[in-house]
């Protein structure tokens, strides 16, 4: 196969994979039952009327563990062509990468002596 | 297919078109019937047996055909959509947790010749589709504007995104190992199974797949004794499957991803053949790897009990990161140490007039990879065995910890002799 048509097929077969899973959706809407009451939607928590939203504050940790990984994350997007094109590279290569993941070791390290790995 | 429609005085584009589409037809729809079908019923069967019960015994034979019902059942369910929910987000995330398992399914290499598409770029590809389903959680539980459903969410994604990083970190190593990555070249690059030469890879890329998709004893995306249900509480009917379906069919796609990363996807005897036979071969090993690898992963699920959150957050950031970032030097180092020969054994094989059948069935590859083999999993056997020394002075420190706090008075209720009355 072309490079195009494999993308092609990419292409199509993402349409496919949404379209998969709105048929039986679709076919539900059909086939089930509309008896809508207000009761019937409310937002079901502990039986008791809701206070608020839900759209509230959450606590920070959930951004630090984001952040770490976003370092992380792009690491491993330089990573990857690094790892393709190894077996081509000298030995400077693994130097080069050495350097690398030693200062995203540092950050991590960093993180972990401030406590932001702790769940708390 | 493409020539035929050529054939049949079609123009070359238009043929090409069709020929793929049919193709990702046959692909998509395979995938979702097969593992409805037969992966349901055995998970549940396999559940049931765990526990001592006997499962699905009534509809169809032993059981078999127990989906049907159970999707009449969920098709003719009223949809509910809470009030002050976000709607069209409410509707796009189910379709999203599904689209992206999927979506992986497009460079899952079945046999030599089935592929759906071998992109050169097939393993950021299912790396990068994968964590769309993560995306899906967070709209879930975020437009549902239910408290727990939006706590559900949160928590499973600061777990999911978090496992991620040692999942990218172990597939590196493959790729390093292949030099490519193309799925396709993945498989054919392994004349050893990579679990053998990098087991450590593999147990990372195993572990942290059982957390990507909410398996035991990960599954704390929907721990219901916390949580109620997790970022799907106000889902009902067919959304409500479609993230049950999702979740199962990742856990599936996971373990195909493990067979072909890690135990040779379609390789075995006589499967490298470009023609029928090699293909079906092919398809029956991929196959048979990847439920092996489930029944695995079935085994754990009904075993072992889930962790706490911060348990689970600990054991990544402090245990499979650090291990697979030494893992990937480790690997990277042996590597410039040792090159495989292949020419120069090829060469020595064929002119040492060793018989070219049964080296071509083992395979002079094989042969020339071997030291680099060896050497790496005795690497991998030093790193395993500091590592056990490392976790069994944590424990005993964790021990003494404890013990300490344990044999400590607590000021606020000290110790009573309890005394018994006998007789008045």
């Amino acid at each position: 196969m072309l490079q195009v048509n494999e993308w092609l097929f990419i292409g199509i077969f993402f349409a496919i994979a949404w379209a998969l899973p709105a048929t039986p959706i679709l076919i539900a809407q059909i086939l089930q039952p509309k008896r809508a009451n207000r009761l019937k939607r409310e937002t079901y928590e502990c039986g008791i009327e809701t206070v608020g939203d839900a759209w509230v504050q959450f606590k920070v940790q959930y951004y630090l563990y984001a952040l770490i990984f976003v370092v992380f994350d792009i690491e491993t997007v330089f990573l990857f062509p690094w790892a393709v094109a190894y077996n081509q590279l000298g030995f400077y290569a693994f130097f080069e990468m050495l350097l690398f993941v030693a200062l995203l070791a540092v950050a991590l390290v960093y993180a972990w002596r401030k406590g932001a790995l702790e769940w708390t | 297919m493409a020539e035929f429609l050529t054939n049949q005085g079609i123009s070359a584009t238009l043929a090409t078109f069709i020929a793929t589409f049919l193709g990702v037809v046959a692909v998509a729809s395979f995938g979702l019937g097969w593992f409805s079908v037969l992966g349901l019923w055995l998970e549940r069967k396999f559940a049931a047996r765990v526990q001592d019960r006997m499962g699905p015994n009534r509809v169809g034979p032993a059981g078999l055909l127990q989906v049907v019902p159970d999707l009449i059942k969920m098709i003719t369910k009223e949809d509910i959509t809470p009030q002050g929910a976000d709607k069209v987000v409410y509707n796009i995330a189910p379709l999203m947790a599904v689209g992206a398992v999927i979506l992986i399914w497009a460079v899952m290499p079945f046999s030599k010749q089935l592929i759906g598409a071998d992109l050169n770029v097939g393993a950021i590809y299912f790396v990068s589709v994968a964590s769309l389903g993560t995306l899906a959680i967070l709209l879930a539980g975020w437009a549902s504007n239910n408290k727990y459903a939006l706590l559900g969410a949160l928590r499973a994604v600061a777990a999911l995104v978090s496992y991620e990083v040692p999942m990218i970190l172990s597939i590196l190593v493959p790729v390093m190992l292949a030099g490519t990555m193309s799925m396709q070249g993945l498989v054919e690059q392994q004349h050893i199974w990579y679990i053998f030469v990098v087991p450590i890879s593999a147990f990372i890329f195993f572990t942290s797949n059982l957390a990507e998709t909410g398996r035991s004893p990960f599954d704390l995306i929907e721990a219901e004794s916390e949580l109620v249900a997790g970022y799907n509480v106000e889902y009902t009917g067919m959304k409500f499957g479609m993230f049950q379906a999702a979740e199962f069919v990742h856990a599936f796609t996971a373990c195909a991803l493990m067979a072909v990363l890690f135990i040779g996807g379609w390789r075995g005897p006589g499967s490298d053949q470009a023609n029928l036979g090699g293909t079906i071969l092919g398809f029956a090993y991929f196959f048979g790897k990847t439920m092996v690898i489930y029944l695995i992963m079935m085994l754990i699920r009904n075993t072992v009990p889930r962790v706490r959150i911060d348990q689970m957050m600990a054991f990544n950031w402090k245990f499979l990161v650090p291990l697979s970032l030494i893992n990937l030097l480790m690997v990277a180092f042996i590597q410039k140490l040792i090159v495989p020969q292949y020419d120069s054994v090829l060469t020595t094989i064929s002119g040492g007039g060793v018989e070219g059948g049964l080296y071509d069935a083992i395979g002079a590859n094989f042969v020339a990879e071997l030291p680099r083999a060896v050497i790496l999993l005795a690497a991998n056997l030093l790193v395993l065995g500091v590592l056990g020394r490392v976790i069994q002075m944590f424990i005993q420190a964790e021990r003494r910890r404890v013990g300490e706090i344990a044999s400590t008075p607590n000021p606020l209720h000290p110790p009573q002799r309890i005394e018994v009355a006998v007789g008045d």
